[in-house]
Parts: structure tokens; C-alpha cells; sequence
């Protein structure tokens, strides 16, 4: 059952990206992104990160996508015009991020051992009162300093919309 | 004990290092500012399904909270990086990432 659940949400997952990259359009990239997020957290139910899966749909699929589909529709955004890639970019982009990624699965499979297993019910440490309770004690400090990036955040987007520049 | 379904751990991380590896691809090759930006959120993404992952395997809840404060930091980036893509397309009236190059000439 849990095998089913993640191959079905990780190839959700991946084509969805996949879609993100190869579309022009903004909001085809966009839906696609909601539709990796939405895959993630199911991934992160089977986890067991119950309330980071509920606050994935919705602070990342629910508020931080409308934003975007806000400005793509704003902007009144459409598909990217074919401009030439830089000429390093060409040559050295796809081979790289492949190296790349060989090297980092390389060292997973290195580094961890291949009997540690994943189940559903295996960790139950992420719902709201455990993430709550080390939050507000051990992570106090940090927990605040959050704010005060929001508030910097909030202040930071309200300047830059009202800013007349010419 | 674990059951005979049971999913290998690795194949989380190696799902999370292929989103992070497309999203470095969305990053490179498109040339919309707003795609490039949700190439990022792509990253972040993945980073938090390792952080998620990592937290599993020590049976620990630090990894949940590191991921809540990537949550965070996205959606402030989110609305910082919407505002100045805004403010660009309002005085230069493109999104195109190869016309917006000001400040490398």
C-alpha cells in the first residue's frame, strides 16, 4: 500500500515538474507547481508530518499559488518568446545538472544504508502539539526573528508598490 | 518491525534531489521571470521533503520545524520577489530576464 501511494505521487510529482520546465507559458508552470506541492504532501502524510502536509496545501498550494496566478494574470503574462540561451548554458547546463545529481544520489546511496525503511505509522512526531510545543520553547528565538522577517517582508512589498520610479 | 511494504528511505532523497536538479534546469533554460521564480519555490520544495525525510529517519521533530521555517521564509520571498517583478514590468513593461540586464552593462 505505502509502495503504491509513493511511486504513484513521486511520478505525480515528477512529471509535474518536468511540466513546469519544458512549458512557456506561465500559468501552465503554475498549475504544474500546484500539482507537485499537492504530491509532496502526500509524501509528507506518509512521513508522518500531518501538519506540515495540511500547511502545504495550504500556505504554499492555497496562499503563496494565488499569488502568483495573481501576477500572471496581472501582468497579463503569455508565452515566452525563444531567445537565444547563453551559449554556456547550452554546452554545459544539462550535462552538469546531471553530474550533479549523480554525484548527490550517489552519496545517498553511499552514505545511507539500504534496510532503513519508510511506513505509514512508522514516526507520528509531526502533528500540530509536537511541532507547537518544541516551537514555542526550544525554537523560541528563531520562531521570532520569523516575525520580524514577515513584518520586514510586508513593509518591503508595500514600499515597492507604491514606489514611483522613473 | 518494519511491514513488508515498507518504502526504502533513499528513494525519498532521490525523488528530492531530482525535483531540486529540475528546478536548477527551470532556473537555466527559461527566460520568463516569473517561471524563473517558481523554479526557486520548486527547490524549496524538495529541500523540505529531505528536511521532512531526515526528520523520519531520527524520529525526531527538528526536521518538521526546519521545514516550517523554509515555509515561512518562501512566502515572505514570495511576497518580496512579486512586488519587484511588479515594479519591473510596471517601468520596463517586459518579464523577459534577457531584456532586464541593466546592471550587467
Amino acid at each position: 500500500m505505502d509502495i503504491a501511494l509513493f511511486i504513484i505521487f513521486a511520478v505525480i510529482a515528477l512529471l509535474c515538474g518536468i511540466n513546469l520546465v519544458v512549458q512557456t507559458h506561465p500559468i501552465s508552470s503554475a498549475l504544474s507547481l500546484i500539482g507537485v506541492m499537492g504530491a509532496l504532501a502526500v509524501l509528507y502524510l506518509l512521513l508522518g508530518a500531518e501538519f506540515l502536509a495540511a500547511a502545504q496545501m495550504i500556505v504554499y498550494a492555497g496562499a503563496i499559488m494565488v499569488l502568483f496566478i495573481f501576477v500572471i494574470m496581472l501582468l497579463n503574462a503569455g508565452a515566452e518568446r525563444v531567445t537565444k540561451t547563453r551559449q554556456l548554458v547550452k554546452i554545459a547546463g544539462v550535462p552538469l545538472i546531471a553530474v550533479f545529481l549523480g554525484i548527490v544520489a550517489f552519496v545517498i546511496q553511499a552514505q545511507l544504508p539500504r534496510s532503513q525503511l519508510v511506513w505509514f505509522g512508522g514516526f507520528s512526531g509531526g502533528g500540530p502539539r509536537d511541532i507547537g510545543i518544541p516551537l514555542f520553547t526550544r525554537y523560541l528565538l528563531p520562531f521570532e526573528v520569523t516575525s520580524v522577517l514577515i513584518l520586514i517582508a510586508i513593509i518591503g512589498a508595500i514600499v515597492l508598490g507604491k514606489k514611483e520610479m522613473d | 518491525m518494519a511491514p513488508s511494504y515498507a518504502v526504502p528511505l533513499n528513494w525519498y532523497l532521490i525523488l528530492s534531489a531530482i525535483l531540486f536538479c529540475l528546478g536548477i534546469a527551470g532556473f537555466l533554460y527559461r527566460r520568463n521571470i516569473i517561471t524563473v521564480f517558481m523554479s526557486i519555490e520548486l527547490m524549496l520544495n524538495a529541500v523540505n521533503l529531505s528536511f521532512i525525510t531526515f526528520s523520519y529517519k531520527w524520529r525526531a521533530v527538528d526536521g518538521n520545524i526546519f521545514a516550517f521555517f523554509v515555509m515561512v521564509v518562501a512566502a515572505a520571498e514570495a511576497a518580496v520577489g512579486l512586488a519587484i517583478i511588479l515594479t519591473v514590468f510596471k517601468n520596463r513593461r517586459t518579464l523577459e530576464i534577457d531584456e532586464i540586464s541593466s546592471m550587467k552593462d
